[in-house]
């Protein structure tokens, strides 16, 4: 079982470091909404602390995702083919662009992507200094709380859609090359 | 802005939300100051040059780097002024959410391309 160096980037970006964002948003809005709602019986120290601990590793997920994505995944996605190129297989930019079935993949799509999944970290950094900042007592600002839930929501939808045309470009142009790393040596049965 | 918070409800903590709404504010002139350069990257050949701040990223680099200190230096600044404060929550998470609303608007391309 092997996968190249670029493929394997590529899934710690995004199947990694993106997908497990997702899946600690929804935690993440339960703990804050619970543990934030006025009166609280369920807020203790501990609680406060466990969810503290979870918005900071969700801030560390959304960076490491969007610095990635844009520094190391990036570049190899937008890398400009040699003239008289005709396998653009290693050019995956420009071989969605190259059939009008799939250039919407990169016009609309990774556009779009490039762009939005970079509200994630800026918000959840912004939702973790706050309830760092006021913890429980974040309850007793209503309109405050408000806002960080409407913001904690927001990046959830930000990396919803950089994880979806993410998954759905690579579908169609993934991006590959570079050394081969084995993972597992199979066997024939 | 000095007008107390509504919601705060007697025996509360002495806790202003000056430093909350400054984090508020400033993440959603953040991301709208992303939208605004990459509409302007597009838009503009000279921009798109200057915003190349990493090549194999290309204006991207430039775009979300910008957006970043943009961030990082209205934070400093309302959290700065609002820090012992208790300002106008309602208006300030309305211009927040706004602003929100419309980075997300201004970055989905169909939109963000009839400028």
């Amino acid at each position: 079982m092997e996968i190249t160096e670029r493929a394997l980037w590529t899934l710690i970006h995004g199947m990694g470091f993106g997908a497990l964002y997702l899946l600690a948003c929804s935690g993440g809005l339960v703990g804050l909404y619970q543990l934030t709602a006025s009166p609280a019986p369920e807020s203790t120290p501990s609680r406060e602390r466990f969810v503290r601990t979870y918005l900071l590793i969700m801030v560390m997920l959304a960076w490491a995702s969007v610095l990635i994505g844009t520094y190391v995944v990036y570049p190899w996605y937008r890398a400009a083919p040699p003239p008289g190129t005709t396998d653009l297989s290693m050019f995956p930019q420009r071989l969605l662009m190259s059939s009008p079935a799939t250039i919407g993949w990169h016009s609309l799509g990774m556009e779009w992507k490039e762009h939005v999944a970079w509200f994630v970290p800026i918000s959840i950094t912004m939702v973790a200094f706050v309830f760092i900042r006021y913890g429980r007592h974040l309850g007793n600002h209503r309109q405050l709380r408000a806002a960080v839930l409407v913001f904690a929501a927001a990046s959830f939808v930000a990396a919803g859609v950089a994880g979806f045309f993410g998954a759905m470009i690579n579908k169609y142009a993934p991006v590959q090359g570079g050394h081969t790393v084995q993972l597992i040596r199979g066997e024939a049965k | 802005m000095n007008s107390p918070d509504s919601s705060l409800p007697r025996g509360a903590p002495a806790l202003t939300n000056g430093p909350g709404e400054a984090a508020i504010l400033s993440a959603a002139v953040g991301c709208f100051a992303l939208a605004v350069l990459a509409i302007l990257g597009d838009q503009s050949a000279l921009i798109k040059r200057a915003l190349v701040f990493y090549t194999p990223t290309g204006p991207l680099s430039g775009v979300t780097t910008g957006a970043i200190l943009v961030w990082l230096f209205t934070w400093a600044i309302l959290n700065w002024r609002w820090r012992k404060k208790t300002v106008a929550a309602g208006r300030i998470n309305a211009a927040a959410l706004l602003l929100l609303a419309l980075s997300f608007l201004l970055t989905f391309p169909p939109i963000g391309d009839l400028f």
